[in-house]
Protein backbone atom coordinates (compact mmCIF):
# COMPACT_ATOMS: atom_id res chain seq x y z
CA UNK A 1 0.00 0.00 0.00
CA UNK A 2 2.67 2.41 1.01
CA UNK A 3 4.33 1.55 -1.90
CA UNK A 4 1.94 2.35 -4.20
CA UNK A 5 0.97 4.90 -2.80
CA UNK A 6 4.69 6.31 -3.16
CA UNK A 7 4.72 5.61 -6.80
CA UNK A 8 1.29 7.42 -7.16
CA UNK A 9 2.95 10.64 -5.34
CA UNK A 10 5.83 10.23 -7.51
CA UNK A 11 3.92 10.19 -10.67
CA UNK A 12 1.50 12.93 -9.64
CA UNK A 13 4.73 15.10 -8.82
CA UNK A 14 5.76 14.19 -11.99
CA UNK A 15 2.84 15.24 -14.14
CA UNK A 16 2.57 18.87 -12.07
CA UNK A 17 6.17 19.30 -12.36
CA UNK A 18 6.53 18.66 -16.27
CA UNK A 19 5.23 21.56 -17.12
CA UNK A 20 8.14 23.34 -16.24
CA UNK A 21 10.72 22.11 -18.63
CA UNK A 22 9.89 22.23 -22.16
CA UNK A 23 13.96 22.69 -23.02
CA UNK A 24 14.91 22.28 -26.58
CA UNK A 25 16.92 19.04 -26.78
CA UNK A 26 20.78 20.05 -26.17
CA UNK A 27 23.71 18.84 -28.89
CA UNK A 28 25.42 16.28 -27.20
CA UNK A 29 29.17 16.64 -26.87
CA UNK A 30 31.29 15.10 -29.59
CA UNK A 31 32.36 11.44 -28.27
CA UNK A 32 36.38 10.94 -27.71
CA UNK A 33 36.19 7.19 -28.96
CA UNK A 34 40.05 7.43 -29.60
CA UNK A 35 40.36 8.03 -25.71
CA UNK A 36 43.46 5.45 -24.07
CA UNK A 37 43.52 5.03 -20.39
CA UNK A 38 46.19 2.67 -18.45
CA UNK A 39 44.91 -0.74 -18.23
CA UNK A 40 43.39 -1.67 -14.72
CA UNK A 41 41.85 2.51 -14.47
CA UNK A 42 38.64 2.24 -13.79
CA UNK A 43 38.25 4.59 -16.95
CA UNK A 44 39.49 2.17 -19.16
CA UNK A 45 37.13 -0.43 -17.26
CA UNK A 46 34.30 1.82 -18.30
CA UNK A 47 35.16 2.56 -21.96
CA UNK A 48 35.84 -1.32 -22.28
CA UNK A 49 32.02 -1.58 -20.87
CA UNK A 50 31.10 0.90 -23.37
CA UNK A 51 28.20 2.15 -21.02
CA UNK A 52 27.62 4.45 -17.90
CA UNK A 53 25.20 4.14 -15.51
CA UNK A 54 24.61 7.55 -13.85
CA UNK A 55 21.76 8.11 -10.74
CA UNK A 56 20.41 11.28 -11.07
CA UNK A 57 16.93 13.16 -10.09
CA UNK A 58 13.82 12.75 -12.63
CA UNK A 59 12.29 15.85 -10.15
CA UNK A 60 14.50 18.56 -9.79
CA UNK A 61 13.76 21.36 -12.18
CA UNK A 62 16.70 23.23 -14.43
CA UNK A 63 19.19 20.16 -13.26
CA UNK A 64 17.78 16.15 -13.27
CA UNK A 65 13.75 16.58 -14.68
CA UNK A 66 11.96 13.78 -15.97
CA UNK A 67 8.94 15.13 -18.39
CA UNK A 68 6.97 13.69 -20.88
CA UNK A 69 9.73 12.96 -23.52
CA UNK A 70 10.77 9.97 -21.04
CA UNK A 71 14.45 11.19 -20.66
CA UNK A 72 15.50 13.02 -17.73
CA UNK A 73 17.12 16.57 -18.90
CA UNK A 74 19.28 19.39 -16.97
CA UNK A 75 22.66 20.31 -16.15
CA UNK A 76 23.29 17.25 -13.91
CA UNK A 77 22.87 15.51 -17.13
CA UNK A 78 24.13 17.30 -19.11
CA UNK A 79 27.66 17.37 -17.10
CA UNK A 80 26.89 13.34 -17.14
CA UNK A 81 27.55 13.40 -20.77
CA UNK A 82 30.10 15.55 -20.96
CA UNK A 83 32.13 12.94 -18.69
CA UNK A 84 30.88 10.18 -20.82
CA UNK A 85 31.79 11.97 -23.48
CA UNK A 86 35.99 12.03 -22.51
CA UNK A 87 35.16 8.44 -21.47
CA UNK A 88 33.85 7.46 -25.28
CA UNK A 89 30.67 6.50 -24.14
CA UNK A 90 27.83 7.97 -26.39
CA UNK A 91 25.21 9.74 -24.78
CA UNK A 92 21.96 6.96 -25.36
CA UNK A 93 24.73 4.67 -23.85
CA UNK A 94 24.54 6.68 -20.31
CA UNK A 95 21.59 4.78 -18.68
CA UNK A 96 20.16 7.44 -15.77
CA UNK A 97 18.73 6.07 -12.66
CA UNK A 98 16.58 7.67 -10.58
CA UNK A 99 18.20 8.74 -6.97
CA UNK A 100 16.38 10.38 -4.70
CA UNK A 101 17.79 12.28 -1.91
CA UNK A 102 18.09 8.94 0.31
CA UNK A 103 19.01 6.43 -2.00
CA UNK A 104 22.17 8.38 -3.06
CA UNK A 105 24.98 6.53 -1.00
CA UNK A 106 23.01 3.30 -0.78
CA UNK A 107 23.74 3.00 -4.88
CA UNK A 108 27.25 3.93 -4.84
CA UNK A 109 27.97 1.78 -1.58
CA UNK A 110 26.46 -1.11 -3.58
CA UNK A 111 27.75 0.37 -7.04
CA UNK A 112 24.53 0.37 -8.58
CA UNK A 113 25.27 3.25 -10.52
CA UNK A 114 29.03 4.48 -11.43
CA UNK A 115 28.50 7.61 -10.04
CA UNK A 116 25.56 10.34 -8.83
CA UNK A 117 24.87 13.64 -10.28
CA UNK A 118 22.15 15.11 -8.34
CA UNK A 119 22.08 18.27 -6.94
CA UNK A 120 24.49 16.38 -4.44
CA UNK A 121 25.85 18.81 -1.79
CA UNK A 122 29.54 17.79 -0.38
CA UNK A 123 29.48 17.39 3.45
CA UNK A 124 31.77 15.49 5.85
CA UNK A 125 29.16 12.74 6.70
CA UNK A 126 28.90 12.04 2.91
CA UNK A 127 32.55 11.78 2.25
CA UNK A 128 32.83 9.20 4.94
CA UNK A 129 31.07 6.65 2.66
CA UNK A 130 31.11 8.09 -0.12
CA UNK A 131 33.55 9.95 -2.78
CA UNK A 132 33.05 13.62 -4.31
CA UNK A 133 34.75 14.62 -7.24
CA UNK A 134 34.08 18.04 -8.43
CA UNK A 135 32.38 20.24 -7.18
CA UNK A 136 30.56 21.50 -10.91
CA UNK A 137 28.91 23.90 -9.43
CA UNK A 138 28.02 26.26 -6.76
CA UNK A 139 24.25 27.52 -5.22
CA UNK A 140 22.78 28.78 -2.07
CA UNK A 141 20.11 28.58 -0.31
CA UNK A 142 17.55 31.46 -0.79
CA UNK A 143 13.69 32.18 0.24
CA UNK A 144 10.99 32.66 -2.29
CA UNK A 145 7.81 34.93 -1.12
CA UNK A 146 5.01 35.76 -2.52
CA UNK A 147 4.91 38.46 -4.76
CA UNK A 148 4.71 41.62 -2.33
CA UNK A 149 6.60 40.01 0.52
CA UNK A 150 3.10 40.02 2.45
CA UNK A 151 5.09 38.71 5.57
CA UNK A 152 7.55 41.63 5.63
CA UNK A 153 10.09 38.58 4.99
CA UNK A 154 13.73 39.83 5.18
CA UNK A 155 16.42 36.76 5.67
CA UNK A 156 16.44 33.37 7.59
CA UNK A 157 16.55 35.07 10.97
CA UNK A 158 13.25 36.45 10.24
CA UNK A 159 11.28 33.11 9.45
CA UNK A 160 11.23 32.21 13.04
CA UNK A 161 7.70 32.17 13.98
CA UNK A 162 6.54 32.19 10.48
CA UNK A 163 5.40 29.29 8.32
CA UNK A 164 8.43 28.34 6.20
CA UNK A 165 8.20 25.08 3.74
CA UNK A 166 11.01 23.13 2.81
CA UNK A 167 11.66 19.75 1.17
CA UNK A 168 11.86 16.76 3.76
CA UNK A 169 15.24 15.80 4.73
CA UNK A 170 17.14 18.31 2.56
CA UNK A 171 19.71 20.14 3.68
CA UNK A 172 17.84 23.51 3.44
CA UNK A 173 15.41 21.87 6.21
CA UNK A 174 18.42 20.72 8.03
CA UNK A 175 20.08 24.40 7.77
CA UNK A 176 17.00 25.99 8.98
CA UNK A 177 16.69 23.86 12.11
CA UNK A 178 20.36 23.97 13.10
CA UNK A 179 21.60 27.29 12.40
CA UNK A 180 18.23 29.39 12.82
CA UNK A 181 16.14 27.61 15.36
CA UNK A 182 13.19 26.79 13.17
CA UNK A 183 11.24 23.59 13.82
CA UNK A 184 10.42 20.87 11.52
CA UNK A 185 6.88 20.13 12.22
CA UNK A 186 6.25 23.83 13.78
CA UNK A 187 7.21 26.45 12.27
CA UNK A 188 8.59 24.66 9.61
CA UNK A 189 6.45 22.31 7.36
CA UNK A 190 8.29 19.68 4.92
CA UNK A 191 6.68 17.60 2.50
CA UNK A 192 8.64 15.04 -0.97
CA UNK A 193 9.00 17.56 -3.45
CA UNK A 194 9.16 22.11 -4.25
CA UNK A 195 6.38 22.16 -6.21
CA UNK A 196 3.89 21.26 -3.65
CA UNK A 197 5.47 24.07 -1.44
CA UNK A 198 5.07 26.31 -4.08
CA UNK A 199 1.65 25.72 -4.45
CA UNK A 200 0.97 25.80 -0.93
CA UNK A 201 2.41 29.34 -0.88
CA UNK A 202 0.63 30.64 -3.43
CA UNK A 203 -2.61 28.92 -1.88
CA UNK A 204 -1.49 31.65 1.00
CA UNK A 205 -0.90 28.63 3.62
CA UNK A 206 2.97 29.39 3.67
CA UNK A 207 4.73 32.62 4.44
CA UNK A 208 8.23 31.62 2.79
CA UNK A 209 9.56 28.70 1.07
CA UNK A 210 12.91 28.11 1.14
CA UNK A 211 15.72 26.30 -1.18
CA UNK A 212 18.88 26.38 -2.75
CA UNK A 213 18.63 29.69 -5.39
CA UNK A 214 18.58 27.36 -8.28
CA UNK A 215 15.53 25.94 -8.10
CA UNK A 216 13.34 28.85 -6.26
CA UNK A 217 14.71 30.95 -9.42
CA UNK A 218 12.77 28.57 -12.08
CA UNK A 219 9.56 28.98 -10.10
CA UNK A 220 9.59 33.20 -10.28
CA UNK A 221 10.46 32.85 -14.04
CA UNK A 222 8.21 30.74 -14.41
CA UNK A 223 5.19 32.96 -12.72
CA UNK A 224 6.99 36.35 -12.19
CA UNK A 225 3.10 37.89 -10.96
CA UNK A 226 2.92 35.16 -7.99
CA UNK A 227 6.50 34.92 -6.71
CA UNK A 228 9.55 36.69 -6.04
CA UNK A 229 12.97 35.71 -4.41
CA UNK A 230 14.74 37.80 -1.72
CA UNK A 231 17.44 37.34 -3.42
CA UNK A 232 20.24 37.08 -0.85
CA UNK A 233 21.90 33.40 -1.01
CA UNK A 234 23.22 32.36 3.04
CA UNK A 235 24.67 29.32 2.58
CA UNK A 236 27.32 27.62 -0.03
CA UNK A 237 26.10 24.49 -1.33
CA UNK A 238 28.92 22.86 -3.28
CA UNK A 239 27.38 20.01 -5.69
CA UNK A 240 29.70 17.40 -5.96
CA UNK A 241 29.66 14.24 -8.66
CA UNK A 242 29.57 11.26 -5.84
CA UNK A 243 31.57 8.00 -6.70
CA UNK A 244 32.57 5.08 -5.28
CA UNK A 245 35.39 5.20 -2.26
CA UNK A 246 38.83 3.96 -3.22
CA UNK A 247 38.69 5.16 -7.17
CA UNK A 248 41.15 7.98 -7.09
CA UNK A 249 41.95 7.73 -10.52
CA UNK A 250 38.50 8.55 -11.50
CA UNK A 251 38.02 11.11 -9.53
CA UNK A 252 40.66 13.22 -10.56
CA UNK A 253 39.91 12.10 -14.44
CA UNK A 254 36.45 13.88 -13.69
CA UNK A 255 38.33 16.65 -12.18
CA UNK A 256 40.36 17.39 -15.27
CA UNK A 257 37.17 16.89 -17.67
CA UNK A 258 35.46 19.69 -15.88
CA UNK A 259 38.17 21.87 -16.23
CA UNK A 260 38.42 21.14 -19.87
CA UNK A 261 35.06 21.35 -20.63
CA UNK A 262 35.20 24.79 -19.28
CA UNK A 263 38.04 25.63 -21.36
CA UNK A 264 36.34 23.75 -24.51
CA UNK A 265 33.31 25.67 -23.85
CA UNK A 266 30.76 22.57 -23.27
CA UNK A 267 30.36 23.95 -19.72
CA UNK A 268 29.36 27.24 -20.07
CA UNK A 269 27.07 25.29 -23.68
CA UNK A 270 25.34 22.56 -21.17
CA UNK A 271 24.62 25.76 -18.60
CA UNK A 272 23.21 27.98 -20.71
CA UNK A 273 20.66 25.34 -22.04
CA UNK A 274 19.11 24.07 -19.13
CA UNK A 275 19.37 26.07 -16.02
CA UNK A 276 21.06 28.83 -17.56
CA UNK A 277 17.40 29.58 -18.92
CA UNK A 278 17.03 31.17 -15.52
CA UNK A 279 20.31 32.40 -14.09
CA UNK A 280 21.65 34.86 -16.92
CA UNK A 281 25.61 34.56 -15.29
CA UNK A 282 27.14 31.30 -16.22
CA UNK A 283 28.72 30.49 -13.04
CA UNK A 284 32.52 29.70 -13.05
CA UNK A 285 33.34 26.24 -12.10
CA UNK A 286 34.24 26.16 -8.24
CA UNK A 287 38.13 25.26 -7.39
CA UNK A 288 38.00 21.24 -6.97
CA UNK A 289 38.86 20.25 -3.47
CA UNK A 290 40.82 17.33 -4.53
CA UNK A 291 40.29 13.55 -4.63
CA UNK A 292 40.66 11.47 -1.09
CA UNK A 293 43.93 9.53 -0.87
CA UNK B 1 22.93 2.35 14.94
CA UNK B 2 24.62 4.88 16.58
CA UNK B 3 23.01 7.59 14.32
CA UNK B 4 19.29 6.23 15.24
CA UNK B 5 20.10 5.75 19.24
CA UNK B 6 21.65 9.41 19.20
CA UNK B 7 18.93 10.73 17.49
CA UNK B 8 15.96 8.81 19.22
CA UNK B 9 14.14 11.97 20.17
CA UNK B 10 13.26 12.69 16.22
CA UNK B 11 12.20 9.43 15.54
CA UNK B 12 10.00 9.51 19.04
CA UNK B 13 8.56 12.66 17.68
CA UNK B 14 7.89 12.14 14.70
CA UNK B 15 6.36 8.79 15.41
CA UNK B 16 4.29 10.32 18.09
CA UNK B 17 2.50 12.30 15.07
CA UNK B 18 1.96 9.33 13.41
CA UNK B 19 0.26 7.60 16.53
CA UNK B 20 -1.92 11.09 16.99
CA UNK B 21 -2.60 10.82 13.23
CA UNK B 22 -3.98 7.30 13.66
CA UNK B 23 -5.83 7.78 16.86
CA UNK B 24 -7.50 10.76 15.45
CA UNK B 25 -8.23 9.49 12.10
CA UNK B 26 -9.65 5.96 14.14
CA UNK B 27 -12.30 8.00 16.09
CA UNK B 28 -13.10 9.98 12.80
CA UNK B 29 -13.21 6.98 10.47
CA UNK B 30 -15.49 5.01 12.68
CA UNK B 31 -17.86 7.88 13.72
CA UNK B 32 -18.16 8.88 9.60
CA UNK B 33 -18.24 5.04 8.65
CA UNK B 34 -20.70 3.99 10.85
CA UNK B 35 -23.14 6.84 9.51
CA UNK B 36 -22.44 5.74 6.53
CA UNK B 37 -23.22 1.89 7.06
CA UNK B 38 -26.71 2.89 8.42
CA UNK B 39 -27.52 4.82 5.49
CA UNK B 40 -26.70 1.87 3.25
CA UNK B 41 -29.13 -0.61 5.62
CA UNK B 42 -31.56 2.04 6.06
CA UNK B 43 -34.97 1.80 4.91
CA UNK B 44 -34.90 5.65 2.84
CA UNK B 45 -33.97 4.75 -0.79
CA UNK B 46 -32.26 8.20 -1.50
CA UNK B 47 -29.89 7.80 1.75
CA UNK B 48 -29.00 4.02 0.61
CA UNK B 49 -28.10 5.41 -2.75
CA UNK B 50 -25.77 8.52 -1.29
CA UNK B 51 -24.21 5.64 1.31
CA UNK B 52 -23.26 3.33 -1.63
CA UNK B 53 -22.08 6.62 -3.64
CA UNK B 54 -20.09 7.59 -0.94
CA UNK B 55 -18.18 3.82 -0.79
CA UNK B 56 -17.91 3.30 -4.27
CA UNK B 57 -16.38 6.51 -4.83
CA UNK B 58 -13.66 6.93 -2.19
CA UNK B 59 -13.17 3.43 -1.83
CA UNK B 60 -11.65 3.40 -5.43
CA UNK B 61 -10.14 6.59 -5.27
CA UNK B 62 -6.34 6.69 -4.27
CA UNK B 63 -5.36 7.82 -0.44
CA UNK B 64 -2.83 10.35 -2.48
CA UNK B 65 -5.78 11.81 -4.17
CA UNK B 66 -8.03 12.32 -1.51
CA UNK B 67 -5.11 14.11 0.24
CA UNK B 68 -4.50 16.23 -2.88
CA UNK B 69 -7.98 17.25 -2.49
CA UNK B 70 -8.18 18.05 1.13
CA UNK B 71 -5.06 20.00 1.06
CA UNK B 72 -4.56 21.69 -1.95
CA UNK B 73 -8.43 21.42 -3.42
CA UNK B 74 -10.31 22.92 -0.24
CA UNK B 75 -8.20 26.15 -0.10
CA UNK B 76 -9.39 26.83 -3.22
CA UNK B 77 -12.74 27.69 -1.93
CA UNK B 78 -11.19 29.38 0.58
CA UNK B 79 -11.33 26.69 3.80
CA UNK B 80 -8.07 26.46 5.06
CA UNK B 81 -7.35 24.00 7.67
CA UNK B 82 -4.25 23.13 9.53
CA UNK B 83 -1.87 20.56 7.80
CA UNK B 84 -2.46 17.91 10.62
CA UNK B 85 -5.93 18.68 10.25
CA UNK B 86 -6.13 18.48 6.72
CA UNK B 87 -4.54 14.78 7.15
CA UNK B 88 -6.56 13.64 10.21
CA UNK B 89 -9.77 14.95 7.36
CA UNK B 90 -8.08 12.86 4.23
CA UNK B 91 -7.53 9.62 6.45
CA UNK B 92 -10.70 9.71 7.69
CA UNK B 93 -12.92 10.38 4.99
CA UNK B 94 -10.68 7.81 3.14
CA UNK B 95 -10.83 4.78 6.02
CA UNK B 96 -14.71 5.47 6.81
CA UNK B 97 -15.34 4.18 3.20
CA UNK B 98 -13.82 0.81 4.55
CA UNK B 99 -15.06 1.18 8.02
CA UNK B 100 -18.61 1.35 6.07
CA UNK B 101 -18.34 -2.07 4.58
CA UNK B 102 -17.25 -3.74 7.82
CA UNK B 103 -20.34 -2.61 9.58
CA UNK B 104 -22.51 -3.25 6.78
CA UNK B 105 -20.72 -6.75 6.65
CA UNK B 106 -21.62 -7.09 10.44
CA UNK B 107 -25.03 -5.78 9.94
CA UNK B 108 -26.04 -8.33 7.51
CA UNK B 109 -24.65 -11.28 9.93
CA UNK B 110 -27.02 -10.32 12.57
CA UNK B 111 -30.36 -12.50 11.64
CA UNK B 112 -32.93 -11.06 10.61
CA UNK B 113 -35.47 -12.14 13.37
CA UNK B 114 -33.34 -9.42 15.48
CA UNK B 115 -34.78 -6.93 13.61
CA UNK B 116 -37.89 -8.51 12.81
CA UNK B 117 -38.53 -8.53 16.47
CA UNK B 118 -37.51 -5.12 17.42
CA UNK B 119 -40.07 -3.71 15.22
CA UNK B 120 -42.89 -5.99 16.82
CA UNK B 121 -42.16 -4.52 20.19
CA UNK B 122 -42.54 -1.36 18.29
CA UNK B 123 -39.06 0.21 18.32
CA UNK B 124 -38.41 2.46 15.36
CA UNK B 125 -35.22 1.87 12.33
CA UNK B 126 -32.51 4.39 14.87
CA UNK B 127 -33.82 2.34 18.04
CA UNK B 128 -33.42 -1.17 16.20
CA UNK B 129 -29.90 0.05 15.00
CA UNK B 130 -28.88 1.42 18.09
CA UNK B 131 -29.96 -0.89 20.61
CA UNK B 132 -29.82 -4.29 19.16
CA UNK B 133 -28.36 -4.55 16.07
CA UNK B 134 -25.02 -2.53 16.05
CA UNK B 135 -24.23 -3.92 19.43
CA UNK B 136 -24.08 -7.21 18.13
CA UNK B 137 -22.85 -6.30 14.44
CA UNK B 138 -19.24 -4.30 16.37
CA UNK B 139 -19.06 -7.30 18.52
CA UNK B 140 -19.03 -9.50 14.73
CA UNK B 141 -16.56 -7.40 12.72
CA UNK B 142 -13.32 -6.61 15.11
CA UNK B 143 -11.06 -8.83 13.23
CA UNK B 144 -11.95 -6.78 9.26
CA UNK B 145 -12.09 -3.67 11.72
CA UNK B 146 -8.60 -4.22 12.55
CA UNK B 147 -7.05 -4.86 9.36
CA UNK B 148 -9.06 -1.87 8.49
CA UNK B 149 -7.14 0.24 11.35
CA UNK B 150 -3.67 -1.46 10.83
CA UNK B 151 -4.04 -0.20 7.36
CA UNK B 152 -4.78 3.08 8.21
CA UNK B 153 -1.89 3.30 10.50
CA UNK B 154 0.87 2.60 7.58
CA UNK B 155 -1.27 4.95 5.63
CA UNK B 156 -0.56 7.73 7.66
CA UNK B 157 3.03 7.83 5.97
CA UNK B 158 1.31 9.25 3.18
CA UNK B 159 0.42 12.40 5.24
CA UNK B 160 4.99 12.52 4.87
CA UNK B 161 4.05 14.27 1.63
CA UNK B 162 1.51 16.76 2.79
CA UNK B 163 3.40 18.91 4.93
CA UNK B 164 3.19 16.92 8.23
CA UNK B 165 6.25 15.85 10.19
CA UNK B 166 5.23 12.19 11.27
CA UNK B 167 7.32 9.23 10.89
CA UNK B 168 8.42 9.03 7.76
CA UNK B 169 9.60 12.50 7.93
CA UNK B 170 11.66 12.14 11.13
CA UNK B 171 13.64 9.21 9.09
CA UNK B 172 14.18 12.16 6.15
CA UNK B 173 15.20 13.87 7.93
CA UNK B 174 18.15 11.48 9.59
CA UNK B 175 19.09 10.38 6.29
CA UNK B 176 20.08 13.76 4.84
CA UNK B 177 22.11 14.44 8.01
CA UNK B 178 23.58 11.28 8.14
CA UNK B 179 24.72 9.59 5.20
CA UNK B 180 26.78 7.49 6.58
CA UNK B 181 23.83 5.45 7.96
CA UNK B 182 21.34 5.30 5.98
CA UNK B 183 20.29 1.52 5.86
CA UNK B 184 20.40 1.11 9.73
CA UNK B 185 17.63 4.28 9.19
CA UNK B 186 15.55 3.10 6.97
CA UNK B 187 15.49 -0.14 9.52
CA UNK B 188 14.88 1.64 12.25
CA UNK B 189 11.67 3.36 10.53
CA UNK B 190 10.36 -0.22 9.86
CA UNK B 191 11.19 -1.40 13.22
CA UNK B 192 9.21 1.24 14.40
CA UNK B 193 6.17 0.86 11.95
CA UNK B 194 6.19 -3.01 12.63
CA UNK B 195 6.12 -2.34 16.48
CA UNK B 196 2.95 -0.24 16.19
CA UNK B 197 1.26 -2.46 14.09
CA UNK B 198 1.91 -5.38 16.41
CA UNK B 199 0.71 -3.12 19.40
CA UNK B 200 -2.55 -2.65 17.44
CA UNK B 201 -3.24 -6.21 16.36
CA UNK B 202 -2.82 -6.95 20.33
CA UNK B 203 -4.91 -4.54 21.95
CA UNK B 204 -7.92 -5.47 19.26
CA UNK B 205 -6.96 -9.58 20.05
CA UNK B 206 -7.83 -8.45 23.98
CA UNK B 207 -10.80 -6.34 22.14
CA UNK B 208 -11.66 -9.20 20.69
CA UNK B 209 -11.91 -11.24 23.54
CA UNK B 210 -14.00 -9.19 25.52
CA UNK B 211 -16.39 -8.61 23.29
CA UNK B 212 -17.20 -12.23 21.72
CA UNK B 213 -20.40 -13.50 22.91
CA UNK B 214 -20.59 -16.70 23.88
CA UNK B 215 -22.78 -18.77 22.11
Amino acid sequence: MRLTSLALTAALALTLTACGGGDDEVAAPSVDKAAEFAAGSRMAEIKTAGKLTVGTKFDQPLFGLKGLSGKPEGFDVEIAKIIGAKLGVEADKIEFVESVSKNREPFLQQKRVDMVIATYTINDKRDKVVDFAGPYFQAGQDILVAKGNPAGITGPESLKGKRTCSVSGSTPAETMVTKYGLVEGGDLKTVDVYTKCRDALKNGQFDAVTTDNVILAGYVDAAPDDFELIGKPFTEEPYGIGIPEGQEDFCDFINTTLTESVEDGSYEKAFKATAGTVIETVPTLPAPRGCDK
Amino acid sequence: MDAVLSNLDVFVRGFTTTVTLTLAAVVGALVLGTVIAAMRVSPVPPLRWAGATYVQLVRNTPLTVVFFLVVFGLPEVDITLSFFVSAVLALSLYTAAFVAEAVRSGVSSVATGQAEASRAVGMTFGQTLRLVVLPQAFANIVPPLASVFIALLKNTSIASAFFVFEGVQSMNQLINANGDAVLAILAAAAVAYLGLALLASALFGLLERAVTVSR
